[in-house]
């Protein structure tokens, strides 16, 4: 029989909000304090939200929430893998030629295999994939939660008695922690072979040179690192999507500036949150 | 059923609600009609607590919706049924899998029970071949209807209707309004449409409120509506070619 809190668990956060009107800011300081005020209310709405996807993540294989599961796991992995192959190779040899030129005036070209790896699994791999996830993946979950909102789909999900923090953001969340490390991982290892192809092909350095050097200077805890990294990656693009798109409103314009919103509030945290993690583990 | 008391509402600076009162009893079919931007929708959306008043309160039987919160509102939400204006389906669900989504998402039935009652409302509202279609493949019309059966297929014991028959062609609106009031005779429930279409409201309105500067200016059976004085009613009546000795008596014998 139908009956509402059926498989509910905790305190909900609202999704569907009353429209806000604020009056026009009398000065710059009222200006600056009210942009303030509003980030930091944001971030702490978006925060609730994530820890009642957490609070959820138990249900991620319950049959309400497994297919929806596997299809984010797909669109957020599989369907990200062209770009990621281009972004990677060129970023692998980018990496090569730049370290390899200035290696060589010091006749040290043999070791762009060991400055690719390294700064491949440390750095760039994670940050790679998560700029590009952010743009892809991060805009179409922002765009899609923001088309939801504005067509009432999401009030409806509400009015059901459907948590839409437990049927939307929770498996994205879950697909996306659980698949960046593995799209980190492939990143790192074609960009690893984009800087065997340049090595091999403008600085004579041959691949079995290239790849003997690769694992010589590199760690575990370097890749350990990057993908710890890439899982905080996944949260934040996922959280950021989510929160954006919920907050959508005008039409189709608030969707194009949640999107929009997305991309960039994720490349900054992005950027901010990689320091930090190389900063906790690296001193 | 619904107690509307002293209902206020400003938004964005502008008065919409006030000091609306209203009581619906239950099994009536109550029309709310207006013109755009009267706060129709707004009304609505105070009922299932969508908006909350500025003052006021909304009753739901026993229970004040307008200042439940948490667990107690989801108890008080799930009497209801709502389809939205736009059907407000899932994109990437079937018809089938839309309307079973509630019973899916809230009860531990087999998934084979869920496919069985969703396929008997799809019937009910006319749709029985839609089951497996997207929304993308459905008309405005029909979606509405797939809408419909989402929001009966609880049981609830209110339906409210957002302009169910707007943008639709006279023959898809009549057989949305003939199914509106099915529901009231076969399963009693208590409806609440918002509309633009007086001719929906004569036809099968138990009682009919208009709605004008955010108050309610008229409210009465079919016949006491369009004998009613006041001049707002008359001109919307009269923008509806409806006069106090046209057909529509005609349409609610029917």
């Amino acid at each position: 029989m139908y009956a509402p809190g059926v498989n509910y668990f905790g305190s909900r956060t609202i999704i569907t909000r009353e429209p806000e009107y604020f009056a026009p800011p009398v000065n710059t300081y009222a200006r600056l304090g009210r942009a303030v005020l509003l980030l930091l209310r944001n971030t702490g709405r978006a925060l609730r939200m994530l820890g009642e996807a957490v609070a959820n993540v138990h249900y991620m294989l319950s049959r309400q929430n497994r297919a929806d599961l596997r299809q984010q796991m797909f669109v957020g992995g599989i369907k990200s893998l062209g770009v990621i192959t281009v972004v990677a190779l060129f970023t692998g040899m980018i990496l090569a030629l730049q370290t390899g030129l200035e290696l060589r005036r010091f006749g040290q070209e043999v070791n762009i295999g060991t400055a690719v790896t390294v700064v491949l699994l440390r750095e760039m791999g994670p940050f790679m994939t998560g700029l590009i996830i952010a743009a892809s993946v991060g805009s179409a979950i922002a765009a899609q939660m923001g088309t939801m909102v504005i067509s009432e789909e999401i009030a409806a999900l509400e009015i059901m008695s459907i948590n839409p923090v437990r049927f939307l953001v929770m498996p994205r969340l879950v697909a996306l922690t659980l698949m960046m490390p593995f799209l980190t991982i492939y990143t790192d290892a074609v960009g690893i072979f984009g800087g065997a192809i340049v090595g091999s092909t403008q600085l004579n350095v041959s691949f079995t040179a290239y790849f003997d050097n690769c694992t010589r200077f590199a760690e575990n805890k370097d890749l350990y690192v990057g993908l710890f990294k890439a899982m905080v990656f996944g949260v934040i693009i996922v959280t950021v999507a989510c929160h954006q798109g919920f907050g959508a409103a005008e039409g189709a314009v608030g969707v194009g500036r949640a999107t929009r919103r997305t991309v960039i509030i994720s490349f900054l945290i992005i950027l901010m949150m990689g320091y930090f993690i190389t900063r906790l583990f690296y001193k | 059923m619904i107690r509307m008391e002293q209902v206020s509402k400003r938004l964005g600076g502008r008065v919409v609600l006030d000091g609306v009162e209203l009581k619906i009893e239950p099994g009536e079919t109550f029309f709310i009609v207006g013109t755009s931007g009267a706060g129709k929708s707004v009304m609505l959306k105070h009922m299932i607590r969508l908006l909350t008043p500025d003052s006021g309160r909304v009753w739901i039987g026993e229970d004040c919706i307008s200042e439940a919160r948490g667990w107690r509102l989801e108890q008080i939400r799930a009497r209801f049924g709502v389809l939205f204006q736009s059907g407000a389906l899932l994109a990437w669900l079937s018809a089938g899998d839309n309307v079973g989504l509630p019973l899916r998402q809230r009860t531990n039935d087999s998934d084979a029970d869920i496919d069985r009652l969703a396929a008997a409302k799809l019937a009910l509202v006319g749709l029985a071949d839609a089951f497996d279609k997207l929304p993308a493949e459905l008309s405005g019309g029909m979606r509405k209807r797939v809408g419909l059966a989402r929001a009966i297929i609880t049981q609830p014991e209110i339906v409210l209707y957002d302009e169910p028959t707007s943008g639709l062609d006279p023959v898809t609106a009549r057989t949305i309004d003939a199914l509106i009031d099915s529901l009231r005779q076969s399963l009693g429930i208590t409806s609440v449409v918002v509309t633009h279409d007086l001719h929906s409201a004569l036809a099968i309105g138990t009682r009919i409120a208009m709605l004008d500067g955010g108050q309610i200016v008229a409210v009465g059976t079919p016949a006491e509506f369009v004998r009613s004085t006041n001049a707002k009613v008359q001109q919307f009546l009269e923008a509806q070619f409806i006069t106090k000795h046209g057909n529509w008596e005609k349409a609610v014998a029917t």
